[in-house]
């Protein structure tokens, strides 16, 4: 085995060895684990920056293993799994550090960093699957992987949520799975290609594949959150903070996120499934989503709560860009898979902090929270200026990017839908940075742990989110410097529109 | 009618008879020897099978035969330990609850 | 060295084997477990070697004592029988290991486990390897008396019951097959499977007589609704006991049924006789599932769990008519060995659970965290590949099935599949919850490591085959009576 077969398969153990050894691991051992866990993020951190000038340019790292005569599992690296793993990996190392922090003398923490290791090698998997089946194989795995830390409270309540997560995502698991088998079945080998590999198939298929399509769209939809596929994700919330963070940034709902773009760019390719009218409906759905999420995220009180719709709202903008069919829109939808993830991970943080620290969980307890958290509401403040699309953060360039496809596309409406859910991005998240800098401050915090060293709260609860915080500036900021995520995604869309 | 297929109508018939009584009977010992007129039913019926060419009959029926009586002598041992056992153990000379299943 | 690999007949020293150690363990008592962990050993070794030599060489028969067929015993060794021993091989050695701690010496169950399971496991072997109709009947005799006696082994009334259920219905059953294998000798005057496959006509005998064999092995391979007798027998057996007969013993009628379906009978059979096999199959998955989520004992969910996994056997039927028969059988086959190491490994945790908790009412297994919650994570791990889930062996069963479904357009099938990989998620979710309840109970010892290691073992390497199932997929048709395309593209 040459070593750029053995890259890519490094990188997936990098994070798998370390969780199957800590799941052997007594309770107590904490700083072995610890030394797993981080030794395993920095080794892939590093792996991956190995890879990264080699894709850049457009070598190719391809490990297989035969399953069955005429079945491989594929582990290929091309650019736009570098967009994914590059955000995994890093976002995994910053989880650890708070995850480590947030979960400091609670019980289970062998099974949870176990878990936890097998999910983000479930989502490296992901990222590097070099075929739909491929794939498929490591979606289901993040399926299972991911359980275990939705349930990890044990509550009933947390029960029932992993009970509905099970239900939702097997069953759009096996709608994949069946949409997979029979696309194999007319079509072959289904390796992931630029610009896709359907569109040379017989006019007679083009019906199936238009069925096809929408198996693999349903299974990936639940996980991606598009409406009404979504009802798992609010309930999800029960988790503990990182593991939400880790969800709603890079494992879960961007796998889906992250599926549909393989379908549809490199399965079908772009300009395959728009003329075969695919994505016009898809568009829409995604549209809808957006603005549903955003009005539901208005109601909610419980902040994890508010995050959680809010993120069924911005994960669709992702879908949207890609659905628009135009180079803007796809730059919009792919840097937003960078830039959600960073601002959302941050707001996470801050939440699992507010509750950490204070015993916070409702918004309507956040008065004055600004004056005993600083720091961690300043990092709060800019994930959900960027949410809202404040130029110069993240969300800006996004946004922006998504209406220049718009109108790119001559699809106005898609101009409306943005504004409309940046208005409501701003009706929701204003009025909390309102409460937390000018609220009055109540008498006491629900339960306030005041640290003797006088910080606001531990070190490696802080640290994570001004780092996101710091990059989601950094990635608005920065956007046109060379290796950012825009510039990235820019190489991405070439590749995928030019055949 | 022939006399090799008169006895493997015979045979057949023993074997549904031996049916019909493992199904119906609730006691265990008539289940038993239910299955053992089952069993002679078949073995009447390789018999047949046997004498189905004129001349001298063929050797290997019997041989089966042979084995298969063995086996059922052993079936029908094992069937009546457990038979003791559960009388000694439950008091019942039949299976428990949902009797109408066998 | 090869010269020998390749010519020897390894296989048969699977059944030699064993049937000595049997007689040895029922003699010298003292010594039984350590017969019986050296017998599991030499067997494993044994199908390994037996692996290698149809991997080079092909499949090959043997005649015992240099006898011919009718009157002596011919053994053959092909690609189905091979997944047959591979199953058997991996599950009896992973038993055998557990119980040497399960039963201990001071136990009366011990005197007898021994020579029992290896008895049983000679008469196994022997059937996978059988080639006629006759010495099919003996070895499925052989192999039905043991496990009764096997599930009576603890001797409580519920046992016995489950026992004399098995038994009456394991009569019935070979009676009915002995019977068809009459009527078969009368038209065409042998046994041989080959021989039968070559000479066989489709007329109304052959029909009746097919129909009688496959009656009496339905009700012997427990397909619902003919199940009735399964789950008291396997649930109140003693676990090892229960894995045996659930991984391994329900198989064996299972494989006769498939060599006669297809090798003797591929034209005789109707395509409305196989369909209606397939829906029984569908009956049972559905049902045995829905009778899964509704047990209170972790036994019988387990049991109940094998009355729906048998019904996924039976879709090879409808599946191997026309161009999918290659994708249908090898995707079964690897079903049979992926099933017989999770169920085996099942039974065995819920073995060791019971032992710690004392009882196996779901109600009172909560144990996040303690040594219960870790054995159940083993449950859920052995799970994984019982429900299908990628990578494990299941997966790519089930991914075969899935392909051969629709390939051959048989859109019922494939809803009933994932249907009932949805139901079966559900009833193992049922266990995987408890892993994570805080246990309210104080915390219990730790289990000794036999009781712990061996299902573990056996539930990665059912995760594992699934990344290595490329050479036993394609042994699997090695010699076998459909060949084909694994997976096929149907590109017009």
């Amino acid at each position: 085995m040459s070593w750029r077969e053995a890259l890519p398969v490094l990188i997936v153990l990098s994070s798998l060895i370390p969780g199957l050894i800590i799941f052997t691991l007594p309770e107590e051992r904490q700083r072995l684990r610890t030394a797993l866990n981080l030794g395993g993020a920095l080794v892939k951190l590093s792996l991956v920056a190995v890879l990264f000038p080699f894709v850049y340019l457009g070598q190719s790292f391809v490990f297989r293993l035969p399953l069955l005569p005429g079945m491989d599992l594929v582990l290929h690296a091309d650019a736009l799994s570098l967009l994914f793993i590059v955000l995994s990996a890093f976002l995994w190392l910053v989880t650890t550090l708070y995850a480590i922090g947030y979960l400091e003398g609670s019980p289970h923490r062998s099974r949870f960093f176990g878990f936890f290791s097998l999910c983000v090698s479930s989502t490296t998997g992901i990222a590097l699957a070099g075929d739909l089946i491929s794939f498929v194989i490591f979606y289901e795995m993040l399926t299972i992987s991911t359980y275990p830390l939705v349930v990890h409270r044990g509550t009933p309540e947390a029960l029932r949520a992993g009970r509905i997560y099970l239900a939702y995502t097997l069953s759009g698991g096996i709608l994949l799975l069946v949409g997979t088998a029979w696309l194999r079945v007319i079509a072959g080998d289904l390796a992931f290609v630029a610009t896709g590999i359907l569109s040379a198939l017989d006019p007679s298929l083009h019906p199936s594949l238009m069925v096809i399509f929408l198996l693999l769209i349903l299974g990936l939809g639940v996980k991606a959150a598009l409406v009404p596929l979504h009802g798992w994700l609010p309930l999800a919330m029960v988790a503990p903070a990182p593991v939400s963070a880790l969800l709603h940034a890079v494992a879960v709902v961007k796998a889906g996120a992250f599926g549909i773009m393989r379908v549809v760019y490199d399965v079908y390719g772009i300009e395959f499934a728009a003329s075969l009218g695919l994505l016009q409906p898809l568009a829409l759905i995604a549209a809808m989503t957006v603005i549903y999420g955003s009005v539901r995220t208005l109601f909610q009180d419980d902040l994890k709560r508010r995050l959680a719709y809010s993120t069924v709202s911005q994960v669709s903008y992702i879908a949207l860009g890609i659905d628009v069919a135009g180079p803007l829109a796809t730059i919009g939808g792919l840097v937003h898979l960078v830039h959600q993830g960073m601002m959302k991970i941050t707001l996470f943080f801050c939440a699992g902090n507010l509750a950490e620290t204070l015993g916070i969980h409702k918004i309507s307890e956040m008065n004055g929270v600004g004056r005993r958290l600083p720091w961690t509401m300043a990092a709060f403040t800019i994930g959900a200026l960027g949410m809202i699309g404040l130029p110069p953060l993240a969300g800006f360039i996004s946004k922006w990017y998504l209406v220049l496809g718009g109108l790119e596309a001559e699809q106005n409406w898609v101009i409306v839908v943005l504004m409309l859910s940046t208005l409501l991005n701003a009706a929701y998240f204003l009025p909390i940075i309102y409460r937390i800098w000018f609220g009055a401050p109540p008498q006491s915090w629900p339960r306030d742990r005041v640290r003797a060293d006088g910080r606001e709260t531990s070190l490696l609860l802080l640290l994570p989110p001004l780092a996101t915080g710091l990059l989601v500036i950094m990635l608005g900021l920065l956007a046109a410097a060379p290796f950012s995520p825009l510039q990235w995604v820019q190489i991405i869309t070439i590749r995928e529109y030019i055949p | 009618m022939s006399v090799p297929l008169i006895y493997t109508a015979a045979g057949i018939f023993l074997f549904l008879l031996g049916t019909y009584g493992l199904v119906a009977y609730a006691h265990l010992l008539r289940k038993i020897l239910a299955a053992n007129i089952m069993g002679s039913g078949v073995f009447m019926a390789f018999i047949a099978v046997a004498g189905r060419t004129p001349g001298a009959p063929d050797p290997v029926p019997h041989a089966m035969v042979l084995t298969g009586i063995v086996v059922t002598v052993a079936f029908t041992s094992v069937a009546l330990a457990l038979a003791v056992r559960i009388a000694r153990t439950s008091s019942r000379v039949h299976l428990s609850g949902r009797d109408e299943e066998q | 060295m090869d010269a020998v690999l390749l010519t020897h007949p390894w296989s048969v020293w699977t059944i030699i084997v064993p049937l000595a150690a049997a007689v040895l363990a029922f003699l010298v008592p003292r010594r039984a477990p350590l017969a019986g962990i050296i017998t599991a050993l030499s067997v494993a070794l044994f199908v390994a070697a037996t692996a290698y030599r149809i991997f080079l060489a092909g499949p090959h028969t043997q005649m015992l004592g240099g006898w011919q067929a009718p009157l002596g015993i011919t053994l053959r060794a092909d690609g189905p029988a091979l997944i047959m021993l591979l199953t058997s091989g991996l599950v009896g050695l992973t038993v055998s290991l557990y119980a040497t701690g399960y039963f201990t010496a001071a136990d009366r169950q011990q005197r007898y486990f021994w020579p029992l399971w290896l008895l049983l496991w000679a008469a196994c072997n022997a059937l996978f390897l059988s080639g006629d109709l006759f010495n099919l009947y003996v070895t499925l005799e052989l192999v039905t008396l043991s496990s009764i006696a096997l599930a009576a082994l603890n001797g409580s009334p519920a046992a016995l019951d489950g026992a004399m259920r098995y038994l009456l219905a394991g009569l019935l059953g070979s009676l009915s097959y002995l019977l068809g294998v009459a009527l078969i000798y009368g038209a065409y005057g042998t046994v041989d499977l080959t021989l039968l496959g070559q000479t066989v006509r489709a007329d109304g005998l052959s029909r009746a007589a097919l129909a009688l064999m496959t009656a009496g092995l339905l009700l012997k391979t427990a397909l619902f609704p003919l199940h009735f007798w399964l789950p008291p027998a396997h649930a109140s057996a003693p676990p090892p006991v229960s894995a045996l007969l659930s991984g391994l013993v329900v198989k064996a009628p299972l494989l006769i049924l498939f060599r006669l379906w297809f090798e003797v009978f591929p034209d005789t059979a109707t395509a409305g006789m196989a369909h209606l096999l397939g829906i029984l199959g569908c009956g049972a998955i559905i049902w045995g599932s829905l009778m899964a989520l509704r047990q209170q004992r972790l036994k019988l969910l387990v049991a109940y769990s094998t009355v729906a996994q048998i019904g996924y056997f039976f879709l090879l039927f409808p599946l191997a008519r026309g161009e999918a028969a290659a994708t249908a059988w090898v995707g079964v086959f690897l079903l049979v060995l992926a099933h017989g190491c999770s169920k085996a490994s099942m039974f065995l945790v819920c073995g060791t659970i019971t032992r710690l908790a004392g009882h196996d009412r779901l109600a009172g297994l909560a144990g996040a965290g303690g040594t219960l919650g870790a054995r159940l994570l083993v449950f859920a791990l052995a799970a994984v590949t019982l429900v299908g889930m990628p990578p494990s062996s299941g997966f790519i069963a089930k991914w075969l099935l899935i392909n051969a479904a629709i390939v051959a357009g048989q859109w019922w099938y494939l809803a009933t599949i994932a249907l009932g990989t949805l139901l079966a998620s559900g009833y193992v979710l049922r266990v995987l919850s408890l892993a994570f309840t805080e246990s309210q109970s104080p915390p219990l010892p730790v289990a000794p490591r036999i009781l712990r290691w061996p299902p573990l073992a056996l539930s990665v390497v059912a995760v594992l085959l699934g990344l290595a199932a490329f050479h036993p997929a394609v042994l699997t048709l090695a010699g076998a009576p459909v060949s084909g395309i694994i997976l096929l593209e149907m590109v017009p």
